[in-house]
């Protein structure tokens, strides 16, 4: 293993997120959906017209929409008893030492503040509906870089925001988008000018505190031309007993030459739907690189979807999803090739153990015009038990001869002669297992972020106790 | 009690409902090289196998003594930290995790303590250049990939490190071109000491041009029906298994 620097997230385990702060709010609204709720948040927001307006638009097209009827079941999943909006007890700070107590030592024990001194060029950090702490270093603001919460950037950079948001994911999407378009709150706008390389990551943590609540941040990245970021994004959220629903909304534009790698770490408890949807428009040239780990979760329906627009743009899409009891995650990454010369890269692996259920679905387009495009899917499941269950669900869909594709499926469980083989050498039957268990997700682990990647350890470690029976 | 290193009385073994092992005896004492040879099917990895704890295998009577601790129902990792050894015929490919990584770990689950890294890593370099393995294979993943000679290396590269008190080699040379079984033979002989042991279990005797067993057995059926001097495999080669029927 090469040289790692020493980590924030030492010894970091899942009782950590399950930390409940007592429920605190300045405002909520009430449970389920109506345009008398959406206009409140709105005139909550102090927003624009044109944003109450594409709000109520939204919600329109979300009452039109049907609930996806392929992928995992939701009909647990009542609206109705959801509150869509929960503004915390402050608002936004730029210094943590004015961000009240409890709110401040949850993302103390999540390690943000002291990551943010360490190792990332900024930080914004979300609590139930709002962002509550957003700061960027001085060398990099000088530089043009803007990083800031949605609210804020709808009042300060109205024209970029009017002008991109909700394009790349229109609310006509699929109607848990619509949704996000209703009721969104939070989330961060970046703005990278032109050749300038964010050489340090940029941070934004959400977490959700209220049980029984919605939360659906909205983050908006351009990136432009020749410029390069890495921007991480991590969430969790206590366990409650009631269900509580995360849509939030992605939208990443990577302009000629540019580079943008977005990681993400999800954590979210086990009474969560995590209906999420990102996009990447990828320019001439451009790259975008996506790291994602999903871990939490009681559903998850995600799929990355890169579009590469200009000739010579690229994706790379490294996914890890685990899913363990009671646990339903339905992940993958979506590429449209819709220019020539273009390439990108898919590699998911995913474990399942005590009855949780890891779907692979992805989908690959390749568009007529999209010669010499190069495209290659690898997707590798490991089941730990015969309670649970993989499926790889593969959509190819190619409009051009002159391209280069691989696609490579395989579903496996751990073999007993590997678990003998490592146990003759001194190795324990749990350590054994662990073992295999870190080496099938080891390429991907390496990608992520340092932090993540013990982190992804840890949950190993900890997700395998007890399993030996 | 310590000349009795090794003791296996009327053993009997069963894979699922077969028994493979019928009444198998044999004695193997501190320092010496045993070889066991035998037509396919007779119970040659069977018995490796079963020395080393593989769960497939029933034990349904007799024993297994280890330097006077009896070992039927120890599990496999604890008989290796008693220092019992196998080199596997076919070794698993483990991705992720990197030979020498892995070779640390065991190296430290045997040891039960703490290693230093520095010397560790000195003799392995040391062992990978005795067996004419590059340098970057200590980088690669544990046998991923390897060809089956590289494998084989492998498991004598693995034997070299941890450095057991008994080393069963099962069908270690096989499938192996000369110069391989040369450099294999000659990894086996760096490990031989007057304080250990090996169980050679082969089909061919060309590995025993470079190592001397002091005694070989002839395996068959599950029992062992010929004991004696190497010259047994030239008579063996000449008439074939069937004369040592009688």
């Amino acid at each position: 293993m090469a040289e790692r620097r020493k980590t924030y997230v030492e010894d970091l385990d899942r009782s950590i997120y399950d930390i409940k702060n007592e429920f605190k709010y300045s405002y909520k609204t009430k449970k389920g959906l109506t345009p008398e709720i959406v206009k409140d948040i709105s005139w909550n927001k102090n927003e624009p017209k044109w944003m109450t307006e594409f709000r109520l638009k939204s919600l329109e097209i979300y009452n039109k929409l049907d609930v996806p009827a392929w992928g995992p079941n939701l009909d647990d999943l009542d609206i109705e008893n959801i509150v869509t909006y929960v503004r915390p007890n402050t608002d936004m700070k730029y210094s943590w030492d004015e961000v009240p107590e409890d709110i401040k030592s949850t993302f103390e024990r999540l390690g943000i503040p002291e990551a943010e001194r360490k190792s990332l060029a900024g930080v914004g950090a979300q609590y139930d509906s709002e962002v509550v702490y957003h700061n960027l270093k001085d060398d990099m603001a000088k530089k043009g870089v803007i990083y800031t919460d949605m609210e804020t950037a709808i009042r300060e950079y109205p024209d970029i925001i009017k002008k991109y948001f909700m394009t790349v994911v229109p609310p006509h999407d699929h109607k848990f988008v619509a949704l996000h378009g209703a009721v969104w709150s939070g989330g961060s706008f970046v703005y990278v000018p032109k050749g300038v390389s964010v050489e340090i990551p940029l941070q934004s943590y959400f977490r959700s505190n209220a049980p029984g609540a919605g939360q659906f941040e909205h983050t908006l990245i351009i990136v432009d031309e020749g410029a390069f970021l890495h921007f991480i994004e991590g969430c969790s959220a206590p366990k409650y007993s009631v269900n509580n629903l995360h849509a939030g909304c992605v939208e990443l534009i990577v302009k000629e030459g540019a580079r943008l790698r977005y990681s993400t770490i999800e954590s979210w408890s086990k009474n969560m739907y995590n209906l999420n949807t990102k996009r990447a428009i990828v320019e001439k040239d451009g790259t975008i690189e996506w790291i994602s780990g999903s871990f939490g979760s009681k559903v998850s329906m995600l799929y990355p979807m890169s579009v590469l627009k200009g000739e010579g743009a690229k994706a790379e899409f490294t996914g890890i999803t685990f899913a363990g009891e009671g646990q339903y995650l339905d992940t993958g990454a979506k590429v449209v090739h819709a220019a020539p010369y273009t390439t990108s890269t898919i590699n998911t692996k995913s474990i399942s153990k005590d009855g949780g259920v890891a779907v692979y679905r992805g989908s690959l387009t390749i568009a007529p015009n999209a010669h010499h495009s190069k495209a290659t899917v690898s997707c590798e499941s490991l089941m730990l038990d015969n309670k649970s269950r993989s499926d790889t669900i593969p959509v190819i869909d190619i409009r051009n001869d002159e391209v280069d594709i691989g696609h490579e499926a395989k579903i496996g469980r751990i073999s007993e002669e590997a678990i003998f083989y490592l146990m003759s050498r001194g190795i324990s039957e749990e350590e054994a297992r662990a073992m295999i268990v870190r080496g099938f997700v080891e390429p991907i682990a390496k990608e992520l972020p340092l932090e993540y990647a013990v982190e992804m350890n840890n949950l190993i470690k900890l997700e395998l106790e007890g399993t030996i029976g | 009690m310590d000349s009795k290193f090794l003791l296996i009385n009327n053993l009997h073994v069963k894979v699922g409902e077969k028994e493979i092992l019928k009444g198998l005896n044999l004695e193997v004492n501190k320092g010496e090289v045993h070889v066991i040879m035998g037509p396919n099917g007779a119970g040659k990895s069977t018995l490796a196998n079963v020395l080393m704890g593989n769960p497939k295998y029933e034990i349904t009577d007799g024993e297994i003594i280890f330097e006077g601790t009896k070992i039927n129902d120890l599990k496999v990792d604890e008989r290796a930290k008693l220092g019992i050894f196998m080199s596997f015929q076919y070794p698993e490919e483990i991705p992720g995790i990197t030979v020498e990584n892995f070779l640390r770990l065991a190296k430290m689950a045997i040891e039960e303590k703490p290693i230093k890294v520095m010397k560790f890593k000195k003799t392995l370099r040391e062992k990978m250049e005795l067996l004419d393995m590059k340098e970057e294979y200590a980088a690669r993943y544990l046998n991923e990939g390897f060809s089956g000679g590289e494998k084989k290396k492998s498991e004598i590269l693995q034997l070299l490190m941890l450095n057991p008190k008994l080393a069963i080699l099962d069908e270690t040379d096989s499938g192996l071109d000369v110069d391989a079984v040369k450099i294999v033979a000659k990894g086996v002989e760096q490990y031989k000491t007057a304080e250990n042991s090996i169980i050679i279990i082969t089909h061919h005797r060309n590995i025993l041009d470079y190592l001397k067993p002091d005694y070989v057995h002839f395996l068959m059926d599950g029992r062992i029906v010929k004991t004696g001097h190497e010259s047994l495999i030239e008579l063996v080669e000449k008439e074939g298994f069937e004369v040592l029927k009688n």
